[in-house]
């Protein structure tokens, strides 16, 4: 055997494992998506029908599918940018040589490790009708709040949560893109006048711009696919009134709810989709920025 | 003069700098510590009271937790856990080690195509994927946790990069000294590979005993939940009954084991996430 042979063998072979995970459980299914979209597909009684673009026609005309729309870009658009800030400005008060630095890192990166499932329980528990945070406003202002059951503020309540869980975990990319910066930008920096806020914000900032590529790119792959928190909080229903309805937990319903496999499957298109286009136009957004900046 | 106005101004703000940090700290433990202090509340307390402290500490939400299935789930979750995460280590190390040391053939195209999975939402997936589970005859089977998540390109593609940076003497040596290719993966190049393989572990183990979607497609019989879809039953059982003293002891218990590992890991935990935003 000649070691070109040998080398395909070996690479193979150590491949082996997980190309046969991949094959079986990632591009089969994906290849049968596509194959799913255009048919009724009733997994009880076993029967498959084509019906084209019917299911995508149903979904655009589904007062449904508008209301989890609504409720992914609103809770997109305020979780990415709130989650990137904070989570920047922390990163670079830690490193800003404090002392304590790990002890404040390993306190704020809990809610990181803390499964979505825990998390969603301890925050229902807070903002319960019976809650710390309705009592504190109640002592405060003299209203009780119904956070949970109300159709405007439940949304807001599994933001805070995202945003309270996901920070610490960007908190750490950031930290690690922060040391990478050259100490003698800031001394020219310094040298010039700025001061801590003003190199914060003219050096830090647009250093980190590759980092924050990184970080708003993981930030709305994530916000587009929320699922746990809304399923925990609703029991599943998506309610009060579909104010906590996601893509993901639509797809869902109309899978093992409905048994509408065929029309779960095309709307997990569309959202895959709209991740993909959601992505490129950030790509491209932020990379304009950086070659001018 | 100027000096003496700019270390004042940093004197100020490093000030500033302790409170943010301090109170952001606080706001972290707030959340844990409450609900650490409700579960050792009793019921009637938590329905009555504003109290901050347990006027009585009891031990009745604990017991009840115990007393329920809540062991077996936590097992459950230990089990799959502890065969996820070294079917991963063991199966994304190789691979990535392949990818980034073995010459052959389609590698580019097979990396490739690699990426371009990773950036596929696992809602397109998550239907297909359930049927393809349930022809194989593994619903409601702790394999089909185990099948569907042995493997993640994420760490695929972590340990390719850290592979491409590893010294290639140490594997000639090895070579010379007779060992095959398997033999000197093993003894050799894993053993070297320590610092990468232990990120790998915690977070392969963080996100299975975390995963709320797949047990819950996939899993139905309350005898094999996993901790999360336990913990979600145990809450919609008792939230009725405002007992959340025994949902927080459930809540508090979850967390426990994954902030041991993550104590013990730290040292590796971190510098690790360097690799991984270094891949941008």
């Amino acid at each position: 055997m000649n070691s070109g042979h040998r080398q395909n063998l070996q690479g193979y072979s150590f491949l082996m494992p997980a190309l046969l995970t991949i094959m079986i459980f990632t591009l089969i299914p994906i290849v049968y998506a596509f194959f799913m979209m255009f048919f009724k597909v009733d997994l009880l009684s076993g029967t498959r029908t084509f019906v084209g673009f019917d299911n995508f026609s149903k979904i655009f005309s589904d007062p449904k599918f508008w209301a989890a729309f609504e409720n992914t870009w609103k809770y997109v658009l305020v979780v990415v940018p709130i989650q990137t800030i904070i989570a920047m400005i922390l990163a670079a008060l830690l490193n800003s040589k404090v002392h304590f630095s790990r002890a404040f890192l390993s306190v704020m990166f809990i809610p990181t490790l803390t499964s979505s499932s825990a998390m969603t329980l301890i925050f229902m528990w807070l903002f319960n009708n019976n809650g710390f945070i309705v009592n504190l406003y109640d002592s405060l202002f003299g209203s009780r709040i119904q956070f949970l059951t109300n159709p405007d503020l439940a949304l807001a309540v599994i933001m805070t949560m995202n945003i309270f869980s996901t920070v610490p975990h960007f908190m750490i990319v950031f930290l690690s893109g922060l040391q990478d910066i050259p100490g003698s930008l800031y001394e020219a920096a310094a040298i010039d006048g700025a001061n801590k806020v003003k190199q914060f914000l003219y050096v830090t900032v647009p250093q980190l711009m590759p980092i924050t590529f990184y970080v708003v790119t993981m930030g709305l792959v994530g916000c587009f696919q929320i699922f746990d928190q809304a399923f925990i909080m609703s029991n599943g229903t998506g309610g009060p009134q579909n104010s906590t309805l996601t893509f993901s937990l639509y797809i869902y319903q109309l899978a093992f709810n409905s048994n509408d496999m065929g029309r779960a499957t095309a709307l997990a298109f569309i959202l895959g989709l709209l991740i993909f286009t959601v992505t490129s136009i950030v790509n491209k957004l932020l990379n304009a920025d950086k070659i001018n900046g | 003069m100027g000096d003496e106005i700019m270390k004042k101004e940093n004197k100020t703000l490093k000030i500033i700098i302790y409170i943010l940090l301090i109170g952001y700290s606080l706001l972290t433990l707030f959340p844990f510590a409450w609900s650490i202090l409700t579960s050792f509340k009793t019921t009637a307390e938590i329905v009555g009271g504003n109290s901050i402290l347990p006027e009585q500490w009891s031990l009745d939400g604990y017991q009840t937790v115990f007393s329920s299935q809540f062991p077996t789930w936590i097992g459950n979750s230990l089990i799959v856990g502890i065969i996820v995460t070294v079917l991963n280590l063991v199966f994304n190390t190789m691979a990535g080690y392949a990818l980034a040391r073995i010459d052959f053939r389609g590698k580019n195209v097979l990396f490739g195509l690699l990426l371009l999975l990773i950036m596929i939402p696992s809602q397109v997936t998550m239907i297909p994927l359930y049927i393809v589970i349930s022809n194989l005859g593994l619903i409601d089977t702790h394999g089909s946790l185990i099948f569907t998540t042995m493997i993640n390109i994420s760490y695929i593609f972590m340990m390719r990069q850290f592979f491409i940076n590893f010294p290639k003497d140490v594997e000639e040596a090895a070579t010379i000294d007779g060992l095959s290719r398997l033999g000197t993966f093993f003894k050799v190049v894993l053993p070297n590979a320590k610092g990468a393989v232990a990120t790998q572990a915690v977070f392969v183990f963080m996100g299975i005993w975390n995963e709320f979607m797949k047990p819950l497609l996939f899993i139905s019989s309350p005898d094999k939940y996993m901790l999360t879809q336990g913990l979600n039953a145990i809450s919609k059982q008792y939230m009725n009954a405002t007992k959340w003293d025994v949902i927080m002891s459930g809540a508090i218990i979850s967390i426990i084991p994954i902030l041991i590992i993550y104590i013990l890991l730290n040292k590796y935990f971190i510098t690790s996430n360097d690799q991984t935003a270094g891949i941008k």
